[in-house]
């Protein structure tokens, strides 16, 4: 299982091709050329994101229909610098290319995407990527922002250097991307092909480059003056004092808005969920079957799907934090901090996305060339608090924690429980690196280079993109795993039928019920956290999904009679402290309640050791915390 | 000779060589640090290391021990390429 980064709506076009025809084009270039937003251009919707086979470096695949090229498949590969590889994607760009990839069709025609923005220095790629001798397209990328700086080049020229059709294109804006299609008729035989130039042997770092400015002089190439504007943003984010204290303001800022602007969004979204329950009422006239649908499965689906707005608000928030470039500037600001750990703020970058979801974040780790580094990273990522556990913090924060303000209603009590508990997983994470770092994997430094991109306004397109694929995620959990859940919930929670007096059929009472018999089993076990048997229960269903726990409390607290008619808040505080809501927000906050999580550790790691070890450890810690703050608040909290 | 951590903010030099590695050197040839570039010491973090480098028109950044391993010498007096000077402008 594996909900976090797979996209089911692509499927490649099987059948024969015609001899000689086009099947497969790669696009390929460095990082920071504008590849991701051409991708998006040139494929619009029908695209998925998947892994190659054996490696762990993500693979993004789509039709090309983009530009009305429904029958190709297009191939995203990591960006890169040069064809020597330096880390995993770099390997897996050049064996993809190369056709000596397992499981990936060898291509047929290449689309190098430059930046003209820094021609000379983006031309090195160019050398060996055209000496693999596959016809090739280069795009000259924001080329509209290096005509409006006063840049120049001579494209006819360029092509004639290289060999290869050169056209000036802008991704974001979608300008000259015709010429994509008319090379790709070409390559189909509807005209004469390229013929290949013999390049310069491609030899070390030095001579590439040599004959990357020889080129560029040739070509009359002359650099945009290069953008104030990000210097000038970079000033004030990477100013001594206000660099990071604005950091963390957007932090908090984006915890305020996820609460204040998502949390009537949520409640509006789900009056309208449970107004569509009550409209289906009447229509489902069989009372047990009336019972399952709507108390068992709808209230369980709807516990989760209201959180949706606000996981799309945080999703929207870091997806900006991203595309902007920003993280590559708190990478270099975290650099200090997470050196003292024993890593480097490349690490950072996936600590910081994992935000959202830890699969992709631990996806994210392959940036980092450091084998032990990248390790520890992934070890400590789950810490970091994802968006599943926002609907159980959520939850409990609405049932109990009140709605007080301090500073004149700047800073309200819930926003600072909730900051506590990101503040408890980051706390974790960097205790449990430091702790790896200095001993079972320590090693030797391994360089901290990285690249600052400029800043881009990100586009309205490919955030929305972002948005709709982790909303159909979202739903597509919440039609499968948590319909089975509160399934099996329901039907265990009105086993074994019992014979009244007067020979009726009845759901026995929840207590004596199949799963409340199961729940009475562990209670003593978990007594101790000031948790009851229906937490149990939930506990045990969330080792799948975090937000399985919210669903099972609607089920259980929705089959209870003396609960059945309260929301599911009012219904907690029928058999549950503020202690025990403390402690269950903390258990979540270090528990490790994530089969996709263990599933991508697992692949990631090549080995059952690393995600058992990581998944003992923290449900050690979760234990442990949550007695203590049980414990705790026995004592002071009447 | 100097390297390139010594450069101040706002300096820049002409690379000398690269005393790396090889893969790492061979990574950082291809983002540009190639013998005889200019490169200028644009801003530090806010921690004070690392620092961001202008080379080539885009901006890396490397941390103080990497930068040591790196030998520059001044620019002289008469120079053609007017980047580093106007990334040195940019940076004050």
């Amino acid at each position: 299982m594996n909900a976090c980064c797979e996209t089911p709506a692509f499927e490649p076009p099987v059948g024969p091709a015609a001899e000689g025809a086009l099947r497969t084009v790669v696009l390929i270039g460095p990082p920071n050329s504008g590849k991701s937003t051409l991708f998006n251009r040139l494929t619009g919707l029908r695209q998925k994101v998947a892994n190659y086979p054996g490696v762990t470096v993500e693979q993004r695949m789509g039709l090309m229909a983009g530009v009305g090229r429904e029958d190709l498949t297009l191939i995203d590969l990591p960006g890169i610098y040069s064809l020597t590889p330096y880390s995993e994607d770099a390997r897996v760009a050049v064996n993809v290319l190369r056709g000596r990839m397992p499981g990936t069709p060898k291509p047929d025609a290449v689309l190098l995407v430059l930046d003209s923005l820094h021609l000379t220095r983006q031309l090195m790629l160019a050398a060996p990527v055209l000496a693999v001798g596959l016809p090739t397209l280069v795009l000259l990328n924001m080329s509209d922002l290096m005509e409006s700086r006063g840049g120049h080049i001579d494209t006819l020229k360029l092509a004639r250097e290289l060999g290869a059709p050169v056209a000036q294109i802008s991704a974001v804006n979608g300008t000259g991307l015709d010429s994509v299609p008319l090379f790709l008729n070409r390559q189909n035989g509807h005209g004469e092909k390229a013929k290949p130039l013999t390049l310069p042997v491609v030899g070390n770092a030095a001579s590439t480059h040599s004959w990357a400015a020889q080129v560029s002089r040739d070509t009359g190439y002359q650099a945009p003056l290069s953008a104030e504007n990000t210097r000038k943003i970079d000033n004030v984010l990477l100013h001594r004092v206000w660099g990071p204290l604005l950091f963390l303001a957007v932090v908090v800022a984006v915890f305020e808005v996820v609460f204040s602007l998502g949390q009537p969004l949520s409640n509006g979204f789900g009056d309208v969920l449970a107004r569509v329950g009550d409209f289906a009422r009447p229509l489902i006239a069989i009372g047990w079957l009336q019972s399952l649908l709507l108390d068992g499965v709808w209230k369980g689906i709807c516990s989760v799907l209201v959180f949706l707005p606000q996981i799309l608000l945080l999703f929207l928030f870091i997806g900006i934090l991203e595309d902007t470039g920003y993280l590559a500037r708190a990478a270099l600001i975290a650099d200090r901090v997470m050196r003292t750990i024993g890593l480097n703020g490349k690490a950072f970058i996936p600590l910081l996305s994992a935000y959202a979801c830890a699969v992709p974040a631990i996806m994210a780790t392959r940036t980092i060339e450091n084998k032990r580094d990248r390790l520890a990273t992934i070890l400590v990522t789950p810490f970091m608090t994802c968006s599943a556990r926002l609907p159980v913090y959520l939850l409990l924060i609405a049932a109990f924690i009140p709605h007080t303000y301090y500073l004149h209603g700047i800073l309200g009590l819930q926003t600072l429980v909730m900051l506590g508990l990101y503040l408890a997983g980051f706390v974790a994470a960097f205790t449990t690196a430091r702790l790896l770092k200095s001993s079972i994997l320590k090693s030797s430094d391994t360089p901290f280079i990285l690249e600052l991109p400029q800043y881009r306004m990100p586009t309205l397109y490919s955030l929305a993109l972002r948005l709709m694929d982790r909303a159909r995620i979202f739903m597509k959990n919440a039609g499968t795993i948590i319909v089975a859940v509160t399934l099996a919930l329901w039907v265990l929670a009105h086993l074994p039928v019992i014979q009244t007096a007067t020979g009726a059929l009845n759901a026995p009472q929840l207590a004596d019920s199949l799963i409340g018999r199961l729940g009475h089993v562990i209670e003593p076990a978990i007594a101790p956290l000031g948790f009851n048997w229906k937490i149990g229960i939930g506990l045990l269903s969330s080792v799948l999904a975090r937000e399985v726990m919210v669903s099972t409390m609607g089920t259980l607290y929705g089959a209870d009679p003396s609960t059945q008619a309260f929301n599911l808040q009012t219904a907690l505080h029928h058999d549950m402290t503020l202690g025990g809501a403390l402690a269950l927000m903390i258990f979540f906050a270090f528990a490790m309640q994530c089969t996709s999580t263990i599933a991508v550790v697992h692949r990631e790691t090549n080995s059952w050791r690393w995600p058992a070890l990581q998944f003992l450890y923290m449900l050690a810690l979760a234990y442990g915390a949550a007695f203590a703050v049980n414990q705790l608040a026995l004592m002071f909290l009447h | 000779m100097s390297v390139l951590s010594d450069l101040a903010v706002g300096e820049s030099g002409v690379l000398v060589a690269l005393e790396l590695p090889e893969s790492v050197q061979n990574h950082l040839m291809h983002m540009g640090f190639v013998p005889d570039a200019h490169v200028v010491a644009l801003r530090r973090a806010p921690a004070g290391d690392p620092t961001v480098y202008g080379i080539d028109g885009m901006e890396i950044a490397l941390r103080h021990e990497t930068a040591a391993a790196i030998r520059v010498k001044p620019i002289d007096a008469v120079q053609t390429q007017d980047e580093p000077s106007q990334l040195a402008e940019a940076a004050r």
